[in-house]
């Protein structure tokens, strides 16, 4: 890798990311005890009833992923805005698209993987029965990197806000809606014994499209928020 | 320059479009308020009882408007919205961020009649149907629309922000309606269609189209007011906007208020 390039860029961005997020590794479990608590507020609501709980495990879990993902959103952008180092990224002569799908990544890999991990344990929490859940894998796996991708898009548009958690909620749950319709009805579909293989093709389609259009989205969002 | 840029450079100019809105608003909120009259009387007196749904129907004289107009001023927010990033025009921001608390306000304004007439004719007021819930998630993009406009400090950087996340709603849009239908089809095919068995009759369709109309003229009306004051808020230094308010401001501000 010559030093200098795109390439050598991206790795040095990856790796900065990496170590500040090692650093502070704690920080990582938080969004894993935060959908743990949300899914065990669930039962005390409802009731212990196993029946009643395997009928709305699936969308349980999705939903408190979700949440716990909409949480983390914010760290996103918030250390490096504050100090100063997003504006020397946007000023850097790399493709910004580029940069952002890196630190997108990374964010993706430190605060939803783990949930990804934990997933299996919620669900059986909730008694979800076992032959759904290699559905609910694969739609978590499809859904979470989309539910990143599009909520960078709009962590990047308040970006220096002071308080912008609610704002922020405000802005992405309505662009959710289709992730979690798609991704947490291939699961109820496995369970009620229907095809589960059109939503996750769905929610695939989304995927490669985000994933090419929401760098380009993010950049032009951060760009209008620093100007 | 030819006479169409000239034409379209003079009309973009915040004074000059402020002078012509100032003409034109009162005028359209007589027609519309006229034309909403004529359509509320057509739709009251003149219109038979629907032999399903008795009178409760004609609720449709209101609520179908304002759902169409709900989708209208998305779509004028997002041309807007785009001309607003794209060619960076001043007053196509103003336009494109007053339109949204009015298509905000038609949305919301469906979603109460829709339920209103849902509790005799359904027995509820709401129900997850695929129609009702892509109408509230649209309301929810206005509201994170409006949302994002007040919270930023800067008004031409709100304005742009706010139009970037109009423009990332109207690519939902469609989503949305299409994976909500798919989501309702999933669990029970729709029992109760809005229109009924009912095929509408002539006095039935002309108090509708007349609304519809009245509802278009009343949007353009309230965009242009609001338009004046987004103008005199974002041009408040500059000196047309300093004689505007030294003229009569009394009687101004509260003509563009309404």
């Amino acid at each position: 890798m010559k030093p200098g390039s795109t390439s050598a860029a991206c790795a040095a961005l990856l790796r900065r990311d990496l170590t500040l997020i090692w650093r502070r590794r704690g920080d990582a479990l938080n969004p894993i005890l935060f959908a743990l608590i949300v899914v065990a507020l669930f039962p005390l609501a409802l009731g212990p009833e196993p029946e009643n709980l395997r009928r709305i495990a699936a969308g349980v879990v999705f939903v408190a992923l979700l949440l716990s993902g909409l949480l983390a959103l914010d760290t996103l952008f918030r250390g490096d805005y504050e100090d100063g180092s997003l504006e020397q990224l946007v000023l850097s002569p790399h493709p910004l698209a580029l940069l952002l799908a890196c630190k997108i990544a990374v964010h993706w890999l430190t605060t939803a993987l783990p949930l990804l991990i934990v997933a299996p344990l919620l669900a059986e929490m909730l008694n979800l029965p076992h032959a759904v859940f290699p559905v609910l894998l694969a739609a978590l796996a499809l859904a979470t990197p989309l539910l990143s991708l599009i909520g960078a898009v709009c962590v990047a548009l308040t970006v220096g806000m002071r308080r912008s958690g609610m704002l922020l909620a405000l802005l992405v749950l309505p662009l959710y809606v289709p992730v979690l319709i798609f991704g947490a009805g291939a699961c109820n579909a496995a369970q009620a014994g229907f095809p589960f293989l059109a939503p996750l093709l769905w929610l695939g389609a989304g995927l490669v499209l985000a994933l090419v259009l929401a760098p380009l989205a993010c950049a032009a969002a951060l760009k209008i928020s620093l100007s | 320059m030819n006479a169409l840029t000239l034409w379209f450079h003079k009309i973009g100019s915040p004074p000059t479009f402020y002078r012509i809105a100032g003409a034109w608003a009162p005028w359209l909120f007589a027609i519309a308020l006229a034309l909403g009259a004529v359509a509320l009387y057509g739709g009251l007196f003149v219109a038979p009882r629907d032999y399903q749904q008795g009178d409760a129907y004609r609720i449709i004289f209101v609520h179908v408007p304002c759902a169409w107009m709900g989708l209208f001023a998305y779509i004028f927010l997002a041309v807007n919205a785009f001309i607003a990033l794209v060619w960076r025009i001043k007053l196509s921001e103003i336009l494109a961020m007053a339109s949204a608390p009015v298509g905000a306000a038609f949305t919301f304004i469906t979603l109460v009649s829709g339920s209103l007439w849902g509790k005799p004719m359904w027995g509820t007021y709401w129900t997850w149907d695929a129609r009702l819930t892509s109408e509230l998630v649209l309301l929810f993009l206005y509201l994170g629309v409006i949302g994002l406009h007040h919270a930023i400090e800067d008004r031409r950087q709100a304005a742009r922000a706010a139009s970037f996340l109009a423009l990332i709603g109207i690519v939902n849009v469609p989503i949305v309606h299409f994976s909500v239908n798919w989501w309702n089809t999933l669990h029970q095919g729709s029992t109760v269609r809005l229109m009924g068995e009912s095929h509408i009759t002539g006095s039935m369709v002309w108090p509708l189209l007349v609304m519809a109309l009245a509802t278009h003229v009343w949007f353009f009306a309230s965009v242009l007011a609001r338009t004046r004051v987004g103008l005199l808020e974002l041009e408040g230094g500059k000196d047309w906007a300093r004689e505007v308010a030294l003229a009569d401001a009394p009687r101004d501000t509260v003509a563009a208020h309404v």
